[in-house]
């Protein structure tokens, strides 16, 4: 039987997908025995234990000094942070990919510009928020925004021109006008699709958030491990990137519960097409 | 009752012509088939008559003025796909076109006048043969009962001409049988005349009243940049049928197997005659 025929049934199907993840682990566990056997003080990669005292340390027992419990003050600002800036670029893409995918006078006025705007890579834009909105909430929000905006943009005007020409035309033969068109034909259609492109931008997001807090902050999970790279932490790091991936799963996992509860005409949809 | 006339129409794309000279007048209640080779044109001469695109030269006029330059109520349409929204139920769009029309800025009816508009779209669904899959999705329903969704849908906003472009041809055989019984029944029914595309010809004659063909006058290679498509024949159907009498168009004394063929009334070469 050639390759391309061959399936593995549900259980090694199961089998299969956790192997990768047990041969980290076990690489790492082995990695680490080694090194703690040459020397305890290790710190490049810690045992077990040292991981519970760290997780024990950063998410259930409050710091001294100011009493917060420094992994749910730091999750909570982050996730703030990066609610606000998802929410504004969401809103933001659908006014305007829909404005412009449905009139051709705006698309002529603004595709260029958004083409443009979306080649410049959004690190580079940092410093410049740093400069002008200031070091606090307002320039790693902004970050976001303009790390992700234009490709919602971009997406979502293509996704309208996806949508089939003869729906447009159906609808004006019924009576509709521009804007009923938009908002009971193509807008209705869009917000599923919109969910898809966020769910692809979720790791830029983070990335956006994470570089911005690592560069000035006072909290959030970005700041908090290159704060604690300074002492080698790598007990507090590696717990912290495991969350931080937890979180992003979620959020996916979330976004993608919400478009099937939401649009259940959908998935059907799109695989007919 | 609505008179179609098409005046001197001419399209062109760029340097290639597409139609010439295209002159049609479609008498009130006609059933009209397009007939012709695959880029012929009549796709195009009916999204002309949908204003989804512009004659280069000439007029359309509906009643006597010129069609409006965009899509509108006055004129429905079913494409071959894509004619019904994905994301509504089978009686949300029915009730779509209810909707737009007289729901106002935010295009949706309540009350009073969503429930008389719920009636009518279930009345139409009724008629379509769909009123078992109201709640259903267009991507549940089959390649047919999405064709007759599209009917209803195209119904509701009341048209004056429906335009059907290649309606039925993704259809199988048996299905578009049952179709076609409907599509006749609807126009016996509703006060609108029908324009369709289609390129089967038994399908042509067996619903319309009229079959125009179009092709290329002139096809050699030189020449097809410039000479376009046109009326290459006019067939009146006959028996004739008549719109809102269904019993129309079948011939009451049919030929039987052994009666002597005649052609156009010129007796055969066998025949006797009375030649003295």
């Amino acid at each position: 039987m050639r390759l391309i025929n061959k399936r593995p049934d549900r259980t090694s199907w199961m089998l299969l997908a956790a192997l990768p993840f047990l041969a980290v682990l076990i690489a790492y566990a082995l990695g680490s025995a080694v090194r703690l056997a040459e020397n305890p003080a290790d710190k490049l990669l810690p045992g077990l234990t040292a991981f519970a005292d760290a997780i024990d340390r950063m998410a259930f027992t409050a710091d001294k000094r100011t009493g917060d419990v420094l992994l749910w003050l730091d999750t909570g600002a982050s996730l703030a942070r990066l609610a606000v800036g998802i929410a504004i670029a969401a809103a933001g893409g659908l006014l305007v990919g829909l404005s412009a995918g449905l009139l051709p006078y705006v698309r002529a006025t603004l595709s260029p510009f958004v083409t443009v705007v979306s080649m410049v890579p959004p690190l580079a834009v940092l410093p410049i928020l740093f400069i002008m909105v200031g070091l606090g909430e307002a320039s790693k929000i902004t970050l976001i925004v303009v790390g992700v905006l234009p490709c919602l943009i971009r997406d979502l005007m293509l996704k309208i021109d996806d949508l089939p020409r003869q729906q447009l035309i159906k609808a004006q033969t019924l009576g509709a006008n521009s804007w009923t068109i938009a908002i009971r034909v193509v807008l209705p259609q869009i917000l599923p699709r919109l969910i898809d492109s966020i769910r692809l931008n979720l790791g830029p997001a983070w990335l956006f958030l994470i570089s911005a807090e690592a560069i000035a902050s006072e909290s959030g999970l970005g700041y908090r491990i290159f704060l604690v790279r300074r002492y080698l932490a790598m007990d507090v790091i590696l717990p912290y990137v495991a969350w931080i991936t937890l979180l992003c799963f979620l959020m996916d996992l979330g976004l993608r519960v919400l478009q099937r509860r939401a649009f259940p005409w959908f998935e059907e949809a799109r695989a007919g097409a | 009752m609505t008179q179609i006339s098409v005046r001197n129409v001419w399209k062109e794309y760029g340097e290639q012509v597409v139609l010439e000279q295209i002159n049609l007048e479609i008498a009130p209640r006609s059933f009209v088939a397009l007939v012709g080779p695959s880029g012929c044109g009549k796709t195009t001469f009916l999204r002309m008559l949908l204003s989804q695109e512009t004659p280069t030269k000439g007029e359309i006029l509906i009643d006597g003025l010129p069609i409006s330059p965009e899509p509108g109520p006055d004129r429905g349409v079913v494409f071959q796909r894509y004619s019904v929204f994905p994301h509504l139920t089978v009686l949300g769009n029915v009730l779509l076109g209810a909707e737009l029309k007289g729901g106002g800025v935010l295009g949706r009816l309540f009350g009073a006048a969503r429930r008389q508009a719920r009636d009518e779209a279930a009345r139409l669904l009724d008629a379509v043969g769909l009123s078992h899959a109201l709640d259903k999705y267009p991507a549940q329903l089959s390649g047919g009962m999405q064709q007759r969704l599209a009917l209803a849908q195209a119904l509701i906003a009341k048209p004056k001409v429906l335009l059907l472009d290649e309606p039925f041809g993704a259809l199988d055989p048996g299905i578009r049988g049952d179709v076609h019984k409907l599509m006749r029944k609807l126009w016996h029914e509703h006060p609108m005349s029908v324009v369709m595309v289609t390129h089967d010809l038994s399908e042509a004659f067996h619903l319309g009243t009229r079959v125009i063909a179009f092709d290329r006058r002139r096809n050699l290679p030189e020449e097809r940049l410039r000479y376009g498509a046109s009326i290459t024949n006019d067939i009146e159907v006959w028996p004739r049928r008549v719109a809102g009498n269904p019993g129309s168009g079948t011939d009451p004394n049919p030929p039987r197997r052994d009666d002597p063929a005649t052609v156009d009334g010129q007796p055969d070469r066998d025949d006797p005659t009375d030649a003295a």
